[in-house]
């Protein structure tokens, strides 16, 4: 990840990244993140409407990024994480605020805004949500 | 999965495969014409019998600055103007143009069709080779982030070891195992053999995988031709049979699966490959399977049924996929030894199986190889293939 876009191939994605929103089908109930115009379960028989997720989650998998892709140098060693969300989606991001010995599967999280990285040449600074321990 | 069937049966009568490792001196179309010009000769046939180029390739573009990968290959392999198309599905792209080549002749619109693989990988550094393989996960919601495609296959590891105990040693053996079935393959990359100990100090990547759990940045090309079962005796004394071609997709992203330990896409396409092949996993004598990771190969043992789920770093803790055991796994080296030239690999695999269904393995030839099976994946599962190829029709 370090090919740099325009402006717009981040800007479509603010809702999702800053502010957690996804979608819940009314048929079968069941969340998605990211946002997705179909349903994989119902397909036409559901309706997708926006879900704002909580933020609240436990660690579900998660590892230590000592060897980094480009864009991301300056941040290693860092942790990722899948998060299970309490609505039942799951999630990827990074944790902050944790030594890479402390972070454990059934961790119980909270989503919070960071920075994610600043591309070279476009100076643009990414953002998005990240997790930090409870 | 309805039941389709082909209109004809499939048979390999040449196959064609460059050495594996770091060519300073050969680009992407010198790899695709020396795999391409071998497996011609192989089969016995000339240029002008070819009818269909299909082309696996994951991203010459961001490896080499090169797109239209099979107008380049149809070009300098001087097949023009014969059509000719690429396939892609990240670390699976071999294994689709595999899978369309078998169509294409199954339907009976063509007769002979070369189809290839290659990846040309060492021509950019090590973070821009990371970058260009970090578009086989979903690229806006896990790469984003800052996962690496490591980092993806280290999050199973993570998890099947908190879910069925697998150990550190068990992933290990994997690339034990591999380094070993190696030394005997001259197109490998790394003849070389390696202990446990070798595995558990090398440099960590993602935890818990480090350098020796990974498979290497390799180039490389592969070529099988393909013809019709019944004309196949014409070309080959040996020609060996396409028994079932599979294929299954999942979620691109690993944390919107079901479970990020099981990859259903193989779990679906082998199913529907022994449903082709009247056969159960019990019946398979070796297998070449797609080990990018360690974690990798072991998750592979569990979803082609070669044991049940979670006991598949018990499998390889018993020998029984070493050379000699129940089935074989990855006799020519894997991923993992022989090196990934990603687009490559799926048509090295078959390559390969058929090799040893020959008899033409030497040094690390399956006893008894009468049925293979080649399993070839893409990105962390959202792309699965299966194929099953045999001596017998």
């Amino acid at each position: 990840m370090a090919k740099e876009f325009a402006v717009p191939f981040h800007w479509r994605r603010f809702k999702e990244r800053y502010r957690l929103i996804g979608s819940r089908c009314d048929h079968c109930e069941k969340c998605f993140y990211p946002a997705r115009v179909i349903c994989p379960g119902c397909r036409r028989g559901g309706h997708m409407k926006e879900i704002k997720f909580s933020g609240k989650g436990k660690v579900h998998s998660y590892t230590i990024i000592r060897v980094p892709p480009e864009g991301f140098r300056e941040y290693i060693p860092y942790i990722i994480v899948i998060v299970e969300l309490e609505e039942g989606a799951k999630v990827l991001s990074q944790i902050v605020d944790c030594e890479p010995k402390d972070v454990k599967i059934g961790m119980r999280v909270t989503s919070c805004f960071r920075r994610i990285r600043t591309e070279n040449e476009t100076g643009l600074v990414l953002y998005g949500f990240k997790f930090r321990s409870v | 999965m309805n039941e389709l069937k082909p209109k004809r049966g499939v048979a390999i009568i040449g196959i064609g495969i460059t050495k594996f490792g770091e060519h300073w001196n050969l680009g992407l179309k010198e790899l695709a014409v020396q795999a391409g010009t071998k497996a011609v000769e192989d089969a016995g046939i000339s240029g002008e019998d070819i009818q269909l180029v299909v082309g696996g390739n994951m991203s010459s573009g961001l490896f080499t600055g090169q797109e239209h990968e099979a107008g380049l290959l149809a070009d300098y392999l001087g097949l023009n103007p014969i059509p000719a198309i690429r396939t892609e599905g990240a670390c699976s792209s071999g294994g689709l143009a595999m899978r369309v080549g078998c169509l294409a002749v199954a339907s009976g619109m063509y007769n002979f069709v070369a189809v290839g693989g290659v990846e040309k990988m060492t021509d950019v550094y090590g973070p821009q080779a990371t970058t260009a393989l970090s578009g086989a996960m979903d690229y806006e919601t896990e790469a984003y982030f800052g996962a690496t495609f490591p980092g993806i296959y280290a999050l199973i590891a993570r998890r099947h070891m908190h879910e069925y105990g697998t150990t550190r040693k068990q992933l290990s053996l994997i690339a034990v195992k591999n380094h070993r079935n190696a030394l005997h393959n001259p197109y490998a990359q790394y003849r070389k053999k390696i202990t446990i100990g070798d595995v558990e100090k090398s440099m960590m990547v993602a935890d818990p995988l480090r350098l020796l759990d990974c498979s290497p940045i390799t180039d490389g090309a592969a070529t099988v031709i393909l013809a019709p079962a019944d004309l196949a005796r014409k070309y080959t004394d040996t020609p060996i049979y396409v028994r079932a071609s599979a294929q299954a997709s999942d979620t691109l992203s690993l944390f919107s699966r079901r479970s990020i330990t099981t990859l259903d896409a193989t779990v679906y396409a082998a199913k529907e490959a022994y449903r082709q092949a009247r056969l159960s996993p019990k019946d398979i004598d070796f297998a070449e399977v797609h080990d990018c990771f360690t974690i990798a190969e072991i998750c592979a043992y569990e979803d082609l049924g070669f044991t049940e789920k979670g006991k598949g770093g018990k499998l390889i803790e018993e020998g029984e996929t070493e050379m000699g055991g129940k089935i074989p796994v990855n006799a020519s080296g894997g991923l993992k030894a022989k090196g990934h030239p990603v687009g490559a690999t799926g048509i090295a695999q078959i390559v390969e199986i058929v090799k040893q269904l020959k008899g033409e393995a030497e040094k690390r030839q399956v006893k008894n190889a009468e049925l293979g099976l080649a399993h070839n994946v893409g990105g962390s599962g959202a792309t699965a293939t299966v194929h099953i190829l045999s001596r017998d029709r």
